[in-house]
């Protein structure tokens, strides 16, 4: 399994991977919004989590759509469903390296386009953590699409079709744990815990029906 | 240990493609799969790896709970990142299936299909016929007892060709059992024959 969790990480970060791809989109979205909102500071630093957390969520959907696809057309796919491994297993570790490929970057990248809305160290710090601990999420809630659409050839979108009313639960708790810990009144961590027990929920869900899907797909 | 099939049939759209089909093969035995195409040979052998679903009957093999785990599929697509290296693919399929006893290593492999020196060069630098060759190193890094070679030989010249047959004959001396399907003679020792018929079987 360890050795699973390293060759999806080389092949994400060698050509073609596209570990950047999602960073640089994010960046992308995030670095027009000023342009549109125009100058007003304050509204910029008051949209600015939740834009950061679209912009997120928009990158993490990218690249989801390869998760299976790219090892179904090589023929690993066919290997990976016949092995020992308990197939929910293979899955997750999967999950768990494209996250780290794809969703920590993003993670990481967050402060800095946090500077571009305007947020102030407290903000910057709540969206920091949220993301941390909502992405994991998105990657597992992605790829059970990941897995129904394995074997369409245009799956990219129906993926995020299908992923994205899952994911609307997530983004709600992400952002409004960061707004509470910024403004006063409200507090962080209801809605913080929250998002933590949707990450674990989906954790064991996402795995569980993508390894569904993947078996009874094959063709 | 032994390795068979009871009545399989696999229904591919509306009809049966196959049924009734049965085999039992030990230590050391072949099975030679031919028949005009879409007759349903990589059908079957897809349903033996349980990649399919068979509509009737099933496929045992002793000491394995589910029998797809004592196999070696080697489908038409060769399971090889192009943007890893040669090396870094069988080490990944060796630590991934668990090697084995009697596994070699990846260089050892390489050798054993002729393309010893070229393991560090990413797998999508090579000709087809190389990967091909570089996909049946994988049989040879993780130990199976029974190899599944759907067409291994379609895009391998006459020394490849021979030295495959080698392979084979090796594998079924060491007691490998192998299903084949194929349109060459693969220079298996002795096989047992099956003749698909495709739609002509239903009724």
């Amino acid at each position: 399994m360890t050795a699973l969790f390293l060759r999806d990480i080389k092949l994400a970060i060698r050509a073609g991977g596209g570990a950047l791809i999602g960073v640089l989109f994010f960046m992308t979205v995030v670095a027009v919004i000023p342009f549109g909102v125009g100058p007003d500071l304050n509204l910029l630093s008051r949209i600015g989590p939740a834009i950061l957390w679209i912009g997120a969520l928009l990158s993490a959907l990218l690249g989801l759509d390869r998760l299976f696809q790219a090892e179904r057309e090589d023929g690993s796919l066919d290997l990976l469903l016949m092995q020992e491994n308990p197939l929910v297993l293979t899955v997750f570790v999967k999950c768990l390296a494209h996250w780290v490929a794809n969703g920590l970057p993003l993670v990481i990248a967050s402060p800095v386009l946090g500077l571009f809305m305007n947020m102030n160290e407290v903000a910057i710090g709540a969206t920091l953590i949220t993301l941390l601990v909502g992405s994991p999420a998105l990657t597992f809630i992605g790829a059970a699409g990941a897995a129904v659409a394995v074997s369409l050839p245009r799956g990219g979108l129906l993926v995020s079709i299908l992923v994205l009313p899952l994911a609307i639960p997530v983004l709600i708790f992400g952002v409004s744990a960061t707004y509470a810990a910024v403004e006063d009144p409200a507090p962080f961590l209801p809605p913080f815990m929250i998002l933590t027990a949707i990450t674990l929920l989906f954790a064991v869900i996402g795995p569980f029906a993508a390894s569904m899907a993947l078996k009874s797909s094959s063709d | 240990m032994r390795f068979m099939a009871e009545n399989l049939g696999a229904r591919r759209g509306e009809e049966l493609l196959f049924r009734d089909i049965s085999f039992s093969l030990s230590d050391g035995e072949a099975l030679l799969v031919t028949g005009p195409n879409g007759s349903g040979k990589s059908t079957l052998l897809r349903v033996v790896a349980g990649l399919l679903y068979a509509e009737t009957g099933s496929v045992a093999a002793e000491g394995y709970e589910r029998a797809a785990e004592a196999c070696h599929y080697l489908g038409h697509r060769n399971a090889m990142k192009r943007e890893l290296t040669v090396e870094e693919n069988l080490d990944f399929w060796r630590d991934f299936m668990g090697g084995g006893e009697g596994a070699v290593s990846a260089t050892e492999a390489a050798e054993a299909v002729g393309l010893g020196g070229i393991t560090h060069l990413p797998f999508g630098y090579l000709s087809a016929g190389q990967q091909r060759r570089m996909a049946m190193a994988k049989l040879l890094v993780v130990q199976r007892p029974v190899w599944l070679l759907d067409e291994p030989t379609a895009a391998l010249d006459a020394a490849s060709d021979a030295m495959f047959g080698k392979l084979c004959q090796d594998f079924q001396a060491r007691g490998g059992i192998i299903v084949a399907a194929t349109h060459q003679p693969l220079g298996l020792k002795a096989p047992q024959s099956l003749v698909m018929k495709g739609f002509e079987y239903v009724d």
